[in-house]
């Protein structure tokens, strides 16, 4: 609290006083976002990474045996349905306050997201492109790797970017794992209550979700030039 | 290996020889494929043609392994499909289906290259391979970097044989390929596959079920039946002249006479010869042609000897011959067009006679409603359609 009152009060504003909205001291304190915002990103990016992993490592098995899909889209369905802070707090007797816990908590939740864009994906390949595959002679893995999965990209980039703005979200209550963020700028001590400190991590971490929602979305683009290709 | 033939086309064609193909389903009383004894020679397009059910596409899928025989074996060049891996014989068979089935996120080129990818060649020798196969299909050089959602239907269906082609595989195997594509279209890329495969002669395995189709682009044909049973397996002149069973009969239609023209090229039979006139004659010197021609009206060429247009009788009474006609040289047949095609022109149009035009556009002469009826009641249109080699080579 004395903290806060002093650089409230070293910012020398009545705006702070007042405790209104102040872009002046968010230019004046953005130092204060640099880390949290960093850790941020980290979280997301690493969440997403393992989901994807595990979630296309998954979704390979599921493409040969399509039973283990139900299960699948059960088990994740359940870990989605989740409230998250109550897994974070389940979570801290096993794997203790960090990092770790967080990222577990967060990449359980992109796996539904992640898996069913996969499997829809591989479904949406069109069965004439698969017979004509197999029968050039394409094996069973080249049809997966030169055919499937190129043609799974958008709905597969859809899935990843869907579970990018979910966990860029859900990343601000990472704090609670002790796993830092932006949510330590609007949770922790009095900052819940100080409306500029809240609005500027809140703010950071919609643009945030934004930056990486393009930087995904221009991923898929150049993946894809044939989709943006126009009848002549 | 297929990598190690010329680049060039037409190299080499496989016989296959079905013994006794049997494909049965788990559960299900009826065989798709009863029993099916047949040999395709070298170099020949045998057509399976039959109503849905009949199991002409299983019988295809059974030669390249996307199905698995229950019982029997197929052999091709005397060496049964069962010694190699699927894969691996598969590259060397070509595939047309009737989706086509182009990868849609691969260009042209790369869509075209992909079993020489698969076959090791290097990217040099892909690109022209590539180029070679869009030239033997008549598409510019250029749509090697378009994708396929870029192309017209039927540019998309030329595409899939190009590709099909591309590793020049000793055997074709084509389901139903020209059947997504709209008549008039359809009509234009069987005369062109004919064409082309009179340049290539692969062994091509095709399945229908048109029946017109199967008369038209067959050296022999395949009739299928419920069960999966062969019905008869002759020429099409041979179908149409003595069905072996009710059933053939049935299904290659009551019609079985003017089939018969869709076995007969223009080609074949004498045309008559127009009198001819060079732009910028004078009109007297074509007046005079006209008593010795076998029809009144003078025809019109360029230096190139192209047809131009039909003079009229306005025409005729100027000084010179004019270098645009009153009419237009109409319906323009071409020479490699089946009979039935030309009639079917012919009877959409005033005249009942056309120009007909070589390969390069020159007049060849002059075909005409009453020629066509005249041929099919001559001893001699028995003698042209018994012979479908002579059909192949045209």
């Amino acid at each position: 609290m004395l903290a806060q009152v002093e650089i409230r009060e070293r910012s020398g504003d009545s705006c702070i006083a007042r405790n209104d909205f102040c872009p002046g001291w968010i230019v004046d304190n953005f130092d204060r976002y640099t880390d949290p915002l960093a850790e941020h990103l980290f979280l997301t990016v690493a969440a997403v990474a393992c989901g994807f992993v595990i979630a296309f490592t998954l979704a390979l098995l599921a493409r040969r045996r399509r039973w283990i899909v139900g299960p699948i889209v059960g088990v994740t369905g359940v870990l989605y349905t989740l409230p998250s802070l109550a897994v974070f707090f389940l979570l801290l007797p096993i794997t203790g306050r960090g990092t770790t816990t967080a990222l577990i908590a967060l990449t359980a939740y992109t796996l539904q997201i992640i898996f069913r864009n996969i499997i829809t994906g591989l479904d949406n390949v069109p069965p004439d492109a698969r017979d004509a595959g197999r029968g050039m002679g394409l094996t069973d893995r080249q049809l997966l790797w030169r055919v499937e999965l190129p043609l799974a990209v958008p709905d597969i980039v859809a899935g990843l970017r869907i579970a990018t703005t979910t966990t860029v979200g859900l990343a601000t209550l990472a704090v609670f794992a002790g796993a830092g963020g932006l949510g330590e700028q609007i949770v922790t001590g009095s900052n819940i209550t100080f409306k500029t400190g809240v609005v500027a991590a809140g703010g950071l971490a919609v643009l945030l979700a934004l930056v990486l929602d393009v930087v995904l979305l221009t991923v898929q683009r150049l993946m894809t030039p044939w989709r943006r290709a126009q009848p002549a | 290996m297929a990598g190690d033939r010329p680049s060039s086309s037409g190299t080499a064609a496989s016989s296959v020889e079905f013994r006794s193909a049997t494909k049965r389903y788990h559960g299900q009383a009826d065989a798709a494929l009863e029993d099916l004894s047949l040999t395709v020679d070298a170099g020949e397009i045998c057509v399976l043609v039959g109503p849905s059910g009949c199991g002409k596409t299983t019988a295809l899928r059974l030669v390249n392994r996307m199905i698995e025989l229950s019982e029997g074996d197929i052999l091709i060049d005397g060496v049964s499909i069962r010694t190699r891996p699927a894969a691996e014989l598969r590259r060397d068979i070509g595939y047309v289906i009737q989706q086509i089935g182009l990868f849609p996120h691969l260009t042209i080129g790369d869509n075209i290259g992909v079993v020489p990818r698969l076959l090791g060649w290097d990217r040099a020798r892909i690109a022209r391979r590539v180029a070679e196969m869009l030239d033997l299909v008549s598409l510019p050089a250029d749509m090697r970097d378009r994708f396929p959602a870029q192309l017209s239907g039927g540019q998309r269906q030329r595409i899939g044989v190009a590709r099909a082609l591309a590793a020049d595989p000793p055997l074709m195997l084509m389901d139903e390929p020209f059947g997504a594509i709209d008549p008039i279209n359809r009509e234009r890329l069987q005369n062109q596959f004919l064409r082309l495969q009179a340049e290539i002669r692969k062994t091509i395995l095709f399945v229908t079920h048109d029946i017109d189709e199967a008369i038209k682009m067959g050296d022999r044909v395949a009739v299928m039946q419920k069960g999966g049973v062969l019905a008869q397996y002759a020429s099409p002149a041979e179908l149409l002249m003595n069905p072996a069973n009710d059933f053939v009969e049935d299904f290659v239609g009551a019609d079985r006479a003017l089939k018969r023209l869709a076995l007969i090229r223009v080609r074949d039979i004498d045309l008559w010869k127009a009198p001819l006139a060079q732009v910028g004659e004078p009109t007297a010197a074509v007046r005079g042609r006209i008593p010795e021609a076998d029809l009144p009206h003078p025809l019109v060429v360029d230096g190139e000897g192209r047809p131009v247009g039909w003079m009229s009788e306005r025409d005729l009474v100027q000084e010179t011959v004019p270098a645009k006609p009153d009419s237009a040289a109409e319906p323009l047949i071409e020479i490699d067009y089946v009979l039935r095609d030309a009639l079917s022109d012919l009877l959409q149009s005033d005249t009942q006679y056309g120009p007909v035009v070589d390969e390069r556009g020159r007049l060849a002469g002059v075909l005409s409603v009453e020629i066509i009826s005249h041929f099919l009641n001559s001893p001699s249109a028995t003698e042209h359609i018994s012979d479908p080699a002579a059909r192949a080579t045209a």
